[in-house]
């Protein structure tokens, strides 16, 4: 079955959505990273949206998902790198998902999980 | 080659959804619309295909280029042959929703294209068509 790979870096972990994603992906994608977290215990998931080419509300809505369902297994979700031309048009449809702390890019999102998250988890700082 | 000025697509399956969002965006970038306006249609097909889908139990898009005298554009068509819509006005509305959704499916759509109109009659189905103008 089709899948987006879930990568696991330290206490946190790294998805980047590459595909144009059916729903039932996205879905799954959801359930997955549920488990994943509770698997690992992980501490934050940062998610690349970069090559996202929309985001509409049922992604959105499978976001704001993730960061609740995150939040409540105390991870912090980054969502990262949306395109321009995709927020303006999200907003318009009426989300702005402010459920979802979100980042430029892979790098300041990184940045923001160890800033909230850093403290437990020293030997990956810096 | 698309010599032909309409498409069919379709709408029966969620890889079907994905299939009208390509070809939205396909005939968009070959009519030179801009980005965000790509962006903008292609996010109000996703909408309106997954509503066919999901709340019509099926049914296609139509594609076409339109013009009139000063612009041209592009006409989305959505049909299905679900149960249909008694309220119109609040199934518009921003929060209603019968399914499990955000309910911003047609009223976040709406504010995606330049003119929306809606048909339904309860029992016979539902046809949503759009234009997005240059």
């Amino acid at each position: 079955m089709e899948r987006i790979p879930i990568l696991r870096m330290g206490q946190f972990l790294l998805v980047t959505i590459q595909v144009d994603m059916h729903d039932r992906l996205a879905v799954q994608l959801q359930d997955d990273l549920t488990e994943k977290i509770s698997e690992c215990s992980s501490r934050g998931v940062l998610i690349d949206i970069s090559t996202l080419e929309i985001v509409d509300s049922f992604i959105g809505r499978m976001l704001a998902n993730i960061a609740a369902m995150a939040r409540v297994l105390d991870a912090e979700t980054v969502v990262v790198g949306m395109q321009p031309a995709v927020a303006i048009t999200l907003v318009e449809l009426g989300m702005s998902l402010s459920g979802v702390r979100t980042a430029l890019n892979v790098e300041t999102g990184m940045e923001l999980l160890y800033e909230l998250r850093g403290d437990f988890n020293s030997e990956m700082g810096g | 080659m698309k010599s032909a000025k309409q498409e069919t697509v379709p709408i029966a399956t969620s890889s079907d959804v994905v299939m009208a969002r390509q070809k939205v965006r396909q005939w968009a970038i070959e009519m030179k619309f801009t980005l965000v306006d790509q962006t903008k249609l292609v996010t109000a097909a996703s909408e309106l295909a997954r509503n066919a889908l999901e709340h019509g139990k099926g049914g296609h898009m139509v594609i076409e280029q339109v013009e009139n005298s000063v612009k041209n554009g592009l006409k989305l068509v959505f049909e299905d042959r679900g149960p249909g819509i008694s309220d119109v006005d609040a199934a518009l509305r921003d929060g209603f929703t019968t399914g499990g959704g955000m309910g911003l499916g047609l009223g976040g759509s709406k504010r995606l294209v330049n003119d929306f109109q809606i048909e339904s009659e309860p029992g016979k189905g539902t046809r949503v068509t759009v234009v997005r103008w240059k």
